[in-house]
């Protein structure tokens, strides 16, 4: 590991093609869509109009009676044939299938599915299946959800709670009772999501020779290829997912565990080539993508020196008619309860609550970025309190590079961080003193103008600690992941990763580690994505954990060759491994370059020349590498601590808004972040991944959301109403470099794939409020759109 | 569900505007027709439409005219063939001097897609209230030719538009052409000047309201004419004769400005929907009003000696 | 299959003349990727609003998933396979892309590069404001935009227009 940061690497860090983008830009990629089986068929699915219902008939014939149309599925055959799906938490009663069977939860949920030969036709077909419903009773606010007699979404399970614990670490109400100050603030993160440009897609076959199910898929899930097995009622080994699939952007919500489940039922049962493209609008509602919609209570207990000793934090989050992983996005935030901050007590209450909406799934940052919204709009509201600045509030309390590594009550160890020169960093890119001064010209001239901050971190290196922690019968430990490496008899360099990938550049990562341990140009190496039944242990790309686990697993497979090459040339040179040099594939004895035997040569050995072989070694050259997530291995404590996540990348943002004081129309006028997630493997990339993760912390903070009618109708299901930022709504982005390596990754590395969202909400929020602030208004929800933002001035208008 | 193919029609690309109208009194409001189709093809997507004809009218030679008024002539036309692609009106030189508002208009008018394939006749045969060029249309007082097989209809933009997504037209009809009056005079003194401002949430969304206005201003800055009228702000776009006939003979300061604003707020009638309640319309209403014809006025002046 | 009646379409893309029979209500984006097996053209909302499916009509970007393949007809396509050169590489401004890592997951790659190439075309030199407003009718989810921004910069300051 490199200690000085970013130098001293030959590829890592560098300025260089990735091996992706000229597929994507002359339109070869390999989409789920771009896959045409031969005879393929095509569902469309019949949706729930109701938010509660029950389901008193079902009438296909006349759908049947279509030509071209295959199948008709519905519940009752879905739910008889399949195993139910499991859910994130210990709630046996919250049962699912892909298909309602007797009871709709929410409008949008999945009835029945049509099979015909085209799409269009499908369509034709569903439209003439008849359903008698009758409404029930529903519930859509997650406070009502969870007061005496409210409706409940699943009967069997006796409650709408799905999971609520009181966590506390340290003494909370000895520290509070200490504190000279205390503040109490409520704030709520809209619904909203990743919302990619692909929708979720997957095509299936059956093969009833091999008794083998071939899945294609838009995927980004841990364990997929195992929970469709088991829902399926099939062995792990007669599920075959191709992983080679590129994936038209997820960040998180591309689970499609019910997608697949559904259409591997009716490839297996037709005997046919099946497959479900969501369109746009079935994504939207009924393809479990909404994302966090959480209540945050927070109490703050501080000194008037600024000095936080102790924090309070209830969360409420909505997670829909479902379980699925859902409850787990409060619990990753455990492992960065504090953010960036000194603060020695902590009480968390994470309750996960079941409403009649669409169900929750995975978004970028598993809940860490509504969280650290939540933490910073406490940290504002201490200096308001205060009369403190937000800058030196923050640098008080920040952690001290010297701190590390540093324990936080909630058990978990950050690795790193700097995090004073990093916000220095922040600053002097957005050209503070500027910033400054242009808001109180545009203030003095009339306008509305704020300046936003925050600091926040993203842990990285995706272990799965907060299953265990959320539910003891889960007794995960490992999220290992993993990389083959082979070389072949030309010399040419082969990688092997085990998921698909979404955007990350996964291929490229490979690549330039490889590359930098065996001294070759990444050019000329491969990377491959395995199917499912030849793959290693991997559990996908997300917590921002694969240039820390897939990089980590590369190097250390590619460690392995490089010791085989030095253990031939060893035995064949006559000298021991210590007297020997490798350079760029070449192995020479030190101090005897003409003692040399070259790539070609080694390469020779290994794969033809058995009688110059060590003895002992296997013939042939290649190296797997299986790596457990470091500092990962661990179940939480009684009460509740738990090492999370290994790394701790770190960002800080900083931003100047203007509001039309007419119009209440917000505008981005300056973006600066600076960014910490210690050495970049390549820049191009994580600087890639930060720039969306702002666009899409925009888009959380002011433009998007998931609306619901007052009957449990979803207003916002088209482009036309759920509005992702475009090119004119996210102003030019600068980004600030910084590098504090982490002690434990291969090289220094930490991960980066959820930057850029986890603090641009919390520091556009910021930034509207202090915009605000002249007029003695504020907002404390998201999305901040013009017409919130507008009633807000209204009010406060009115109250002067 | 929510389809998003659309369901089965049967299509027809007449040659002649006599054939399609023709089609269109065959099939009667089984048939629609379609230009750029730029609404008309999501809606259909979503089978919220579906025609069992769709006549595409987009290649029609007689729908592509751009006939500027004679030099000289005081308050002529500029006539527009329906099926001009919004694009081509943008980029037209003689369209935009002789039309500076609808020129304006067309910059809040979608995206250069959008705008590649849509019409200027398709845009007011829609009828949506926040459609800039329905708005222009009606601001100006075009006139509407509407044609079928018995002949022509003319019909003024400003009665065209009924309700939302409703109009005059008869299903049996097709917009030929749309007259803009041009506002010109030999008079060198009179300055004339134009604006047009919406609010929406992104740029390129559908407004959620939108204003423009045109001003002629004698040398004194005294207003010799004026029109004006908002979009999104009620059931259809909103002219506001009144309002701008208030103006006659104001010079236009603050409080004159104000008073037609305040004016114009008293005639709308929004809708609130989920980007903007009913108030927060009619608040927008009054500002945009605000600022087009301050910044009409703007435009007029930087025109002086020119 | 089903008994709707088939329209004859006869339309030039990327330079080839193609002719094919289908029903009224086939997408361009679907006759594209399904009838003529061009997948580079991608769907992302198919209701006019995200720009993922641009192509180039008579040399023009349109959304090709609100637009029927038989109003094509007799009309001339480039599409992002169109932007190559002819062994596949990369294009000018496709390089550009890549040199600047426009691009992430690549979905929405295909509509930028075409909305790019039209704006090029037109304008050699554009400013940051118009580039922003040239593709302000594509959304992309990975990139925030900078690196596309970026990248038609380069394009534009290497006096490329896309294509050879």
């Amino acid at each position: 590991m490199s200690a000085t940061g970013q130098s001293g690497f030959r590829y890592i860090g560098k300025k260089r093609r990735t091996k992706e983008d000229p597929r994507f830009v002359t339109g070869r990629g390999r989409f789920v869509a771009d896959i045409a089986l031969p005879g393929m068929k095509h569902v469309a699915l019949v949706t729930s109009p109701h938010a509660a219902a029950r389901i008193k008939a079902i009438r296909t014939d006349k759908a049947l009676a279509l030509s071209g149309v295959q199948y008709v599925l519905t519940g009752a055959e879905l739910c008889a044939g399949t195993e139910a799906l499991l859910p994130g938490v210990d709630a046996p009663k919250v049962t699912r299938y892909p298909l309602a069977h007797g009871v709709v939860r929410y409008a949008g949920e999945w009835v029945a599915a049509v099979v015909a030969d085209t799409r269009a036709l499908a369509e034709d077909a569903a439209e003439k299946i008849e359903i008698d419903y009758e409404a029930t009773e529903y519930v859509l606010d997650p406070e009502k959800s969870i007061a005496p007699g409210a409706p409940l979404v699943h009967p069997a399970h006796g409650s709408n709670v799905l999971y609520r614990r009181k966590f506390v670490w340290g003494p909370v109400e000895e520290d509070f009772a200490r504190a000279e100050h205390k503040l109490a603030l409520r704030v709520r993160w809209g619904r909203s999501a990743t919302v990619p440009i692909e929708t979720f897609g997957i095509a299936a076959q059956w093969d009833p020779g091999q008794q083998l199910l071939d899945v294609w898929a838009s995927i980004q899930m841990p364990k997929y290829p195992d929970q469709i097995a088991r829902a399926l009622r099939l062995p792990g080994n007669a599920v075959r997912v191709h992983f080679d699939v590129d994936v038209g952007g997820s960040y998180g919500v591309k689970r499609g565990i019910k997608h697949t489940v559904l259409v591997g039922y009716l490839a297996k049962k037709l005997g046919m080539p099946v497959r479900l493209i969501e369109d746009r609008l079935e994504n939207m509602r009924g393809g479990d993508m909404h994302g966090p919609d959480r209540i945050f209570d927070l109490q703050l207990a501080f000194d008037s020196d600024g000095t936080i000793r102790s924090l309070k934090i209830r969360a409420l989050d909505d997670v829909g008619a479902y379980a699925g992983r859902s409850p787990l996005q409060l619990g990753k935030p455990v492992g960065a309860i504090v953010g960036p901050y000194q603060i020695h007590s902590v009480e968390y209450e994470p309750i996960s609550v079941m409403t009649n909406k669409t169900a929750q799934e995975a978004v970028r940052g598993f809940g860490q970025s509504p969280t650290n919204y939540a933490l910073e709009s406490g940290i504002d509201a201490v200096a308001r309190h205060l009369g403190m600045d937000r800058i030196a509030l923050r640098k008080k309390n920040f952690i001290r590079k010297d701190q590390f590594p540093y324990l936080i009550p909630s058990g978990t160890s950050y690795d790193s961080g700097d995090y004073h020169a990093v916000l220095d960093k922040a600053l002097a890119a957005a050209d503070y003193p500027a910033l400054v001064a242009a808001r109180d010209a545009a203030r003095k001239a009339g306008r509305l103008a704020g300046i936003g901050i925050s600091s926040c971190l993203e842990p990285s290196g995706g272990n799965s600690s907060f299953e265990p922690l959320f539910n003891p019968k889960n007794e995960t430990t490992t999220w290992m992941d993993s990389c083959l490496v082979r070389i072949d008899l030309s010399g040419a360099i082969t990688g092997v990763m085990n998921t698909s990938s979404s955007g990350q550049g996964h291929e490229t990562l490979v690549a330039t580690v490889l590359g930098e341990v065996l001294e070759r140009d990444p050019d000329t190496i491969r990377v491959v994505h395995a199917d499912s039944l030849n793959a290693l242990p991997s559990n996908s790309p997300v917590g921002s954990r694969m240039a820390i686990m897939l990089g980590g697993a590369a190097a250390g497979a590619a460690r392995k060759i490089k010791a085989t090459l030095l253990a031939i040339a060893a035995h064949n040179l006559h000298k021991d491994v210590a007297e020997l040099e490798y350079h760029e594939g070449s192995v020479s004895v030190k101090g005897e370059p003409g003692q040399t035997l070259s790539w070609a040569q080694l390469v020779e050995i290994a794969h033809r020349k058995f009688h110059q072989m060590p003895p002992g070694l296997e013939p042939g050259l290649q190296a797997k590498f299986v790596w457990e997530v470091p500092t990962g291995g661990g179940l939480p404590t009684a009460d509740g601590r738990i090492q999370m996540y290994p790394c701790f990348s770190f960002e800080a943002h900083v931003v100047l808004v203007e509001i039309d004081p007419e119009t209440g129309q917000p505008k981005l006028a300056r973006y600066a972040c600076g960014h910490d997630c210690g050495v970049m493997i390549s820049p191009d990339i994580v600087h890639g991944m930060t720039f969306g993760g702002i666009a899409h912390g925009i888009g959380a903070a002011l433009y998007e959301k998931f609306a619901y009618s007052d009957n449990g109708q979803l207003e916002s299901q088209s482009f036309m109403d759920y509005l992702i930022p475009s090119a004119l709504e996210v102003p030019a982005l600068t980004i600030a470099d910084h590098c504090t390596p982490s002690p434990h990754t291969t090289f220094g590395q930490k991960g980066s794939g959820e930057a850029g969202y986890l603090g641009a909400p919390a520091a556009i929020a910021c930034a509207v409020n202090d915009a605000l602030a002249p007029l003695g208004a504020s907002i404390a929800e998201l999305p901040m759109t013009p017409l919130q933002i507008w009633t807000r001035m209204q009010l406060a208008r009115a109250g002067n | 569900m929510v389809p998003m193919k659309a369901a089965p029609f049967e299509y027809a690309r007449p040659e002649t505007l006599s054939e399609a109208c023709s089609l269109l009194a065959e099939h009667g409001p089984d048939a629609k027709l379609i230009a750029g189709g730029q609404s008309l093809v999501p809606m259909m997507a979503m089978r919220l439409a579906r025609p069992a004809w769709l006549i595409d009218i987009a290649r029609l030679a007689e729908l592509q005219h751009l006939t500027a008024p004679a030099e000289g002539h005081a308050d002529e036309v500029f006539v527009v063939g329906a099926g001009v692609r919004q694009c081509v009106m943008e980029r037209d030189a003689r369209a935009c001097a002789n039309l500076p508002l609808l020129a304006k208009a067309l910059r809040w008018v979608g995206h250069v897609q959008t705008r590649n394939r849509g019409t200027i006749g398709g845009s007011i045969a829609h009828g949506d209230t926040s459609a800039e060029i329905a708005l222009t249309a009606c601001v100006l007082d075009a006139m509407l030719e509407l044609r079928d097989t018995a002949g022509v209809t003319e019909i003024s933009a400003r009665e065209f538009f009924l309700a939302p997504m409703v109009t005059a037209i008869l299903p049996e009809q097709c917009l030929a052409e749309i007259r803009f009056p041009v506002w010109r005079s030999a008079d060198k003194n009179i300055q004339r000047g134009c604006a047009f401002e919406e609010v929406s949430v992104r740029h390129g969304d559908f407004a959620l309201v939108s204003a423009c206005a045109q001003l002629e201003l004698d040398a004194d800055g005294r207003c010799l004419r004026a029109e004006l009228g908002l979009g999104g702000a009620a059931p259809t776009p909103l002219a506001l004769p009144e309002v701008g006939a208030q103006l006659v003979g104001a010079k236009l300061d603050e409080q004159a400005i104000s008073a037609a604003a305040a004016a114009a707020v008293e005639l709308a009638d929004p809708e609130g929907d989920l980007h903007a309640s009913a108030d927060y319309r009619r608040h927008l209403a009054r500002v945009l009003v605000e600022r087009v014809l301050r910044a009409a006025q703007q435009d007029a002046r930087s025109k002086v000696g020119t | 299959m089903s008994d709707e009646r088939l329209y004859s379409v006869s339309i030039e893309v990327n330079g080839t003349l193609r002719e094919a029979q289908v029903p009224a209500r086939l997408t361009l984006v679907d006759f594209l990727r399904d009838t003529l097996r061009l997948t580079g053209t991608h769907a992302g909302c198919e209701h006019g609003i995200c720009g993922a499916c641009s192509v180039l009509l008579d040399g023009e970007p349109v959304r090709s998933c609100i637009m029927y393949a038989v109003q094509a007809d007799g009309r001339k396509l480039t599409t992002i396979e169109g932007l190559a050169q002819p062994d596949g590489s990369p294009g000018a401004l496709q390089d550009a892309f890549c040199e600047a890592h426009a691009t992430q997951c690549g979905y929405c790659t295909p509509g930028m590069v075409i909305a790019a190439h039209a704006l090029l075309e037109a304008n050699p030199a554009p400013a940051e404001q118009e580039i922003r407003e040239a593709i302000g009718g594509n959304l992309c989810r990975c990139t925030g935009y900078q690196q596309i921004v970026d990248a038609i910069k380069l394009a534009a300051d290497r006096g490329s227009k896309g294509g050879l």
